[in-house]
């Protein structure tokens, strides 16, 4: 047993280590995006105007329900990660802050899971 | 915490308009502006999950003259985000940081932006005949 304060053991070892870890996802999904995002402006513009059917139809195409997945998983990732530093700047009671942030987490995921949802539906389901 | 009554420094008005600050506050806007439409996205695809009354509602909805006009202010937000997005991965990096290269590449970013936009919805117009 170390006879340190837990105040002197914890001293010049940074915050939990893990300071960087919000940075670096948000570079990560940004880097991810763009590829997908050019490609969507490409999948967008084919799709201007079109019916369910004709969407099902270039959804049923391996790759783009693949990329159209991942899109939409990394996209709200990325959302998530950039409105939550716009919250962060701009409200500053700290109980709005946290009430508005973990709604921005939630917001995120259900949007996220029901389009991924939606995309298998189409694809798969009748 | 009595932190409320402490003088503040200059706040923004009081500085001259610069392409480095204006473009920077751009991409927070157009980040915000994106999410937004990403919330229309996240509709738009729900809609095709529900059926096909539904999605040729979301359609309808996107077709129109307001659902355009938002639609091509969308698409600027996205390529300006998307190009202005590279040009902070190459800061990132450690590259671009002299005054010089930061005004290029900040004008680059608007004038492709523009210029993409531009590309996009000729296609758009010249291959769905109008519809939006």
């Amino acid at each position: 047993m170390s006879l340190q304060t837990d105040l002197a053991r914890v001293r010049g070892l940074g915050s939990a280590k893990e300071g960087t870890g919000h940075w670096w996802a948000q570079r990560l999904t940004a880097v991810a995006l763009v590829p997908l995002g050019i490609w969507f402006v490409f999948a967008a513009v084919s799709l201007a105007g079109a019916d369910l059917g004709e969407f099902r139809a270039w959804l049923t195409v391996p790759y783009n329900l693949i990329l159209m997945v991942l899109l939409t998983g990394v996209l709200f990732h990325h959302m998530q990660l950039g409105m939550q530093v716009v919250f962060e700047d701009y409200i500053h009671s700290e109980r709005s802050k946290t009430v508005v942030l973990i709604l921005n987490r939630f917001i995120a995921v259900i949007l996220g899971v029901s389009c991924i949802i939606a995309l298998l539906r189409v694809a798969f389901g009748g | 915490m009595a932190t409320d009554n402490r003088p503040l420094s200059p706040h923004l008005q009081v500085y001259r308009w610069q392409i480095t600050s204006v473009l920077s506050i751009l991409h927070r806007i157009t980040g915000v502006g994106l999410a937004v439409g990403a919330i229309v996205f996240a509709y738009w695809l729900n809609a095709a999950g529900y059926g096909a009354d539904a999605f040729a509602r979301a359609q309808a909805v996107l077709g129109t003259w307001v659902g355009v006009v938002l639609l091509v202010g969308w698409t600027f937000a996205l390529f300006y985000h998307l190009l202005n997005g590279i040009r902070h991965l190459f800061w990132d990096a450690g590259m671009g940081f002299e005054l010089s290269q930061v005004r290029a590449s900040g004008w680059t970013v608007v004038v492709g932006a523009a210029v993409l936009t531009a590309i996009t919805w000729a296609v758009v117009w010249n291959t769905a005949g109008g519809a939006g």
